[in-house]
């Protein structure tokens, strides 16, 4: 049986990972791959890095960051941020990601799934949704760091992204997504409930609880990135924590 | 003491970086190579394999490397297949039915059941054969969604269950084959690598 995975998340901005709610106000929480290394070593078991550099030259970081924290790490590592084209997606597999996650771009031309699956198998393919509700009770895709509503049904889009292609889900709650109030566990269920590929829960972990709470709501993977730069609690004292809770985790 | 170079067969688009760095960090040389001379003389060789089935076996007959794998295997030279490397040396796949694999393994690839999430992302337990060498007990990283259910006469094999009982590795001598990637699942695959580079009774 498939272990819940616990994933620290990344934002990365000029080469350094940065922490801010909602990327505003950033502040700089230290270096990639030294980060990436000290999760590993607390039994995360995977890393997600999120490249939000604004510029072509943050850009042009991304790269050299995903070489660096590959040379360190030896657990999967999904990469985010600025894929736009099949070609950027061959520039981070080539760097040392694992996946990559198309967020925007794919909303914009859905084919991009498919033309990053088809070239190098779903299991590379990860969609990025980030959701807000909306006033109808339902959930719309934001894109844009979420500043652009797009009119777009994330339930709807969930589908049509796994039929393109997409081997994983990465959703996040743009209502909660740092506001430490535990995940958007109706959009969790609602989404979960309408794909067959593994969806990571993202936005307002603040504690185990919460962990559980997404995991037994249909989640595959716990995302959270303050939660561990914060130093608050370990990738191991949340295991703990799951594991006595009755889920099975790797430890 | 072995030799520390390990050819690596590209089969395509599939990204290499993990393979090389995980065989790196581990001392050893890695060279990525599609040459069947380079196959069949190193000491060892790494088929990776991530993308799809057909793609994959094209590339390999295309320039005789499926040749050159079946003869290194046959003959239990020191080989470590990875993911869709290990499916790559059965009979065939449920994903491109029409083309037939290097027929190393007589088993046929078929999709996971629809009861589970596919592809299987994640880290599963392994439980291997009390006649492994290599493989040990503990947990893998996997990403597929096509697997065998049962290992061939002649092959250890570990076991995992995802949907029911499916084969997570098979082993023969030095010939290892993982559906899951010994170069993402940590210390554990650290040490089965390690484990696989120190070994080479045919060296």
């Amino acid at each position: 049986m498939l272990t819940a995975r616990i994933i620290p998340c990344l934002d990365v901005k000029d080469g350094r990972v940065v922490k801010g709610v909602r990327f505003q106000g950033l502040r700089d929480a230290g270096d990639p791959a030294e980060l990436a290394e000290r999760y590993e070593d607390q039994g995360a078991d995977e890393i997600v890095l999120l490249d939000v550099s604004a510029t072509p030259e943050g850009r042009a970081h991304a790269v050299r960051t995903v070489e660096r924290v590959r040379a360190r790490l030896g657990i999967p590592l999904t990469v985010g941020g600025g894929v736009r084209a099949v070609d950027d997606a061959a520039r981070l597999l080539d760097s040392g990601a694992d996946k990559v996650a198309a967020n925007t771009a794919a909303v914009a031309r859905p084919e991009l799934l498919s033309e990053i699956a088809e070239r190098f198998g779903l299991q590379c393919t990860v969609v990025a949704i980030d959701a807000a509700r909306d006033d109808q009770g339902g959930f719309e895709v934001v894109v844009r760091s979420g500043r652009e509503p797009t009119g777009v049904d994330a339930v709807d889009w969930a589908r049509q992204a796994q039929a393109r292609g997409a081997g994983e889900v990465l959703l996040t709650s743009w209502d909660r997504d740092g506001t430490r109030e535990g995940y958007d566990l109706e959009l969790l269920e609602t989404l979960c409930a309408a794909v067959d590929v593994p969806v990571i829960a993202s936005g307002g972990a603040a504690t185990a609880r919460d962990l559980a709470a997404a995991l037994r709501a249909g989640a595959s993977a716990v995302l959270a990135a303050s939660l561990f730069h914060d130093g608050d609690l370990t990738v191991a004292d949340l295991k703990g924590t799951l594991a006595r809770e009755g889920l099975e985790v790797r430890r | 003491m072995t030799g520390r170079d390990v050819a690596v067969v590209r089969t395509g688009t599939s990204n290499l970086a993990s393979v090389m760095v995980g065989l790196e960090r581990l001392g050893a040389r890695p060279a990525i190579t599609r040459s069947a001379d380079a196959v069949r003389a190193a000491d060892r060789v790494v088929l990776p394999g991530v993308g799809a089935f057909g793609a994959a076996l094209a590339a390999l007959e295309a320039d005789g490397l499926a040749d050159a794998l079946r003869e290194r295997i046959d003959a239990g030279k020191p080989t470590l297949a990875i993911c869709l490397g290990l499916q790559l040396l059965g009979a065939g796949s449920e994903e491109t039915p029409d083309a037939a694999g290097l027929g190393v393994v007589d088993r046929f690839a078929r999709r996971f059941p629809d009861t589970v999430t596919r592809p299987q992302l994640g880290w599963n337990r392994i439980e291997p054969d009390a006649s492994a060498h290599l493989l040990a007990r503990g947990y893998a990283y996997f990403a597929n969604t096509y697997r065998f259910v049962d290992a061939p006469p002649g092959w250890s094999a570990a076991y995992a269950d995802h949907g029911g009982r499916f084969v997570a590795a098979l082993e023969r001598g030095d010939v290892l084959a993982c559906q899951f990637h010994p170069e993402l699942s940590g210390d554990f695959g650290r040490e089965l690598l390690a484990r696989w580079l120190a070994g080479g009774a045919s060296c």
